[in-house]
């Protein structure tokens, strides 16, 4: 079984973004970029799946700048198999990287798609979702749980109120929730071996999709701050304080 | 211009959520249709009903919708969509799950988590976890959002619109089926729609203590119980605690966090909240940045005097 994974560079989670002054977009010159943890948490249980051997080859897909390539890198490192870049000079929205995923899986025909739930930079929580339509396949978003045999994934979401289980048969696309796993940290030697995996380049033009933006953003802005209030010295002031706020 | 808004619910009654996603209708303008999507869902129905604005209330029923499972959701929208100018659902889980499949079965981009609606094509929505704001413009024809429900005031309930049956999407030839479910009822608020949350953090250590410590105090305050990622992670608390940035967002009049640090991505979950308070042993965490009054010491003490000093 041949299982996809996408996986997207973003802003590092550990960093603190800053909104541009002239309010066209946020701050990336010169900050940490790493794999979108969710897609981490996607790439180590296909990596698993492999180790279980119930998948027989990992595939990576990146759709992005070309420094993108350390992303499926990292992905490789891991243990995926090999990997495709998707080069792309703006950030393709939604609807257009289910495209392109729509059509890489034309050529390769995966099995599943694992991938993650949301990116943590547009925060969408959409792709895997649309990439499901557009292929008409069975959906299992925000996996906290998978099995997988031949022809079908048991899987447990995350559900408002608790957990969920559903069958689907396959192919699928399944969503990747914090709590699916614990990505590995890759191994110098597994780094090392990554280097010679092959990464084949391509266009958004070889897949005959149109990437241009159908969203106009506006104006991207800073949230309302909040400033620091005060500290009190035990529980009868701050019971005081919060019924002269009228929150008790 | 007509407005859709698929409704919140668990078949015999109406989700909060939905009074809120039909305000946000309201500022986009036109008439408003509610879709019940579910099975034995006459209870939802008829309180959808009696939602103000509501022009009339769509009763699809199957199973599959009964347990609104995105393939038969989607199919059923997408047959109903013709009519529709914009199509609006909840950003709850199960909105979250079927709104994007909706949105490329009609060739367009979902908005996520709208906050403001500044005309009929123009929305606001978080980005980066919340530490940016996005005000977008969408040219499609159709508009499929989801709606951050704590961003909007819930309509009133003093409407009396008709309930309509319409052609529910079936589970024939479809490839999910629903296995199980585990529901944790209580009888504390919702999380999502609570006036007052107590969270607790990873500095519980346990679930024993968690239940020890912030259950009592959310229950003396009429409090739903939240959690950290943290606290999630280690099983100290279920899941669908979870406050923050992939969790949920919350913005109760009172945001109590004990023993949280205060990371960005708890924080977009909170951070709209209308007064916080936060008891931590170390006087830089982070979580002070935003709180309005904060206690620096041990919550296995503080905690206990809170009780007291609550009566
Ligand atoms: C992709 C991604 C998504 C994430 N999504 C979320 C999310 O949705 N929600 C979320 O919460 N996190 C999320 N996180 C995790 C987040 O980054 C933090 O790791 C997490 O919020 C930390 O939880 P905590 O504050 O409970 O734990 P810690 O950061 O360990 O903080 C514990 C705090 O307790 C205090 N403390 C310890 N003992 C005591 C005591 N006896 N009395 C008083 N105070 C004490 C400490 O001083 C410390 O400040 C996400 C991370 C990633 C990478």
């Amino acid at each position: 079984m041949k299982v996809l994974v996408p996986v997207k560079r973003v802003i590092d989670y550990n960093v603190k973004v800053r909104v541009k002054p002239d309010q066209t977009g946020v701050d990336l010159a010169n900050v940490k970029m790493s794999m979108n943890p969710f897609d981490e948490i996607a790439t180590e249980e296909a990596v698993r799946l492999k180790e279980k051997g119930v998948a027989t080859e990992v595939v990576v897909v990146s759709i992005g700048p070309q420094q993108a390539q350390e992303t499926i890198r990292t992905a490789l490192a891991m243990g995926a198999d090999r990997g495709i870049l998707i080069v792309t000079d703006q950030d393709a929205e939604p609807l257009a990287v289910a495209k392109l995923l729509k059509a890489v899986i034309a050529e390769e025909s995966p099995n599943l798609v694992v991938m993650g739930k949301q990116a943590i930079d547009g925060d969408n929580n959409a792709v895997g979702q649309m990439l499901a339509a557009l292929l008409d396949w069975p959906q299992a978003t925000f996996a906290s749980k998978l099995e997988v045999t031949a022809d079908k994934a048991t899987v447990t979401r995350e559900i408002d109120g608790g957990l969920q289980t559903l069958d689907v048969s396959l192919p699928a696309v399944i969503t990747a929730d914090l709590r699916l796993n614990e990505p590995r940290y890759a191994s110098l030697p597994n780094i090392m071996k990554a280097k010679k995996k092959e990464i084949a380049m391509k266009t958004a033009a070889d897949y005959g999709v149109d990437v241009s933006p159908k969203l106009k953003v506006l104006k991207v802005t800073e949230p309302p701050k909040r400033s620091a209030g005060i500290k009190v010295a035990d529980a009868a002031e701050l019971v005081g304080k919060l019924k002269s706020e009228g929150v008790l | 211009m007509a407005v859709l808004v698929i409704a919140d619910h668990t078949n015999a009654a109406l989700g909060e959520a939905t009074a809120k996603v039909v305000a946000a209708a309201q500022k986009i303008g036109g008439d408003i249709d509610v879709l019940v999507a579910g099975q034995g869902a006459q209870g939802a129905a008829d309180a959808a009903a009696k939602l103000d604005g509501v022009r009339k209330v769509l009763l699809a029923q199957s199973d599959a919708l009964g347990h609104q499972l995105a393939e038969a959701v989607t199919d059923t929208v997408v047959g109903l969509a013709g009519g529709y100018d914009a199509i609006l659902a909840p950003s709850t889980s199960a909105g979250k799950n079927f709104a994007p499949r909706i949105a490329a079965k009609l060739d367009v981009n979902q908005i996520t988590d709208v906050i403001e609606i500044v005309s009929a094509d123009t929305f606001v929505r978080p980005i980066y976890a919340g530490n940016a704001l996005e005000t977008v413009q969408s040219s499609d024809a159709k508009k499929v959002m989801t709606i951050r429900t704590t961003a909007f005031k819930a309509v009133g309930e003093t409407g009396s619109a008709t309930v309509e049956a319409v052609t529910a999407a079936g589970a024939a030839g479809r490839e999910a089926s629903f296995v199980g479910e585990e529901v944790v009822k209580s009888d504390r608020p919702e999380l999502v729609g609570a006036k007052i949350v107590v969270s607790g953090g990873r500095a519980m250590g346990s679930a024993e203590e968690f239940h020890k410590v912030i259950e009592p105090l959310a229950d003396k305050l009429g409090a739903a119980v939240g959690a950290s990622r943290a606290a999630v992670d280690a099983g100290y608390a279920p899941n669908d605690y979870q406050v923050g940035q992939t969790g949920k967002v919350v913005a109760p009049d009172l945001y109590i966090a004990v023993g949280i640090s205060g990371a960005i991505q708890h924080l977009a979950g909170m951070k709209d909240s209308k007064v916080i308070v936060a008891i931590n042993k170390d006087a830089d965490a982070p979580i002070f940045q935003v709180a309005d009054y904060g206690i620096v010491g041990d919550y296995k003490t503080v905690v206990p005097e809170l009780m007291t000093a609550l009566g």
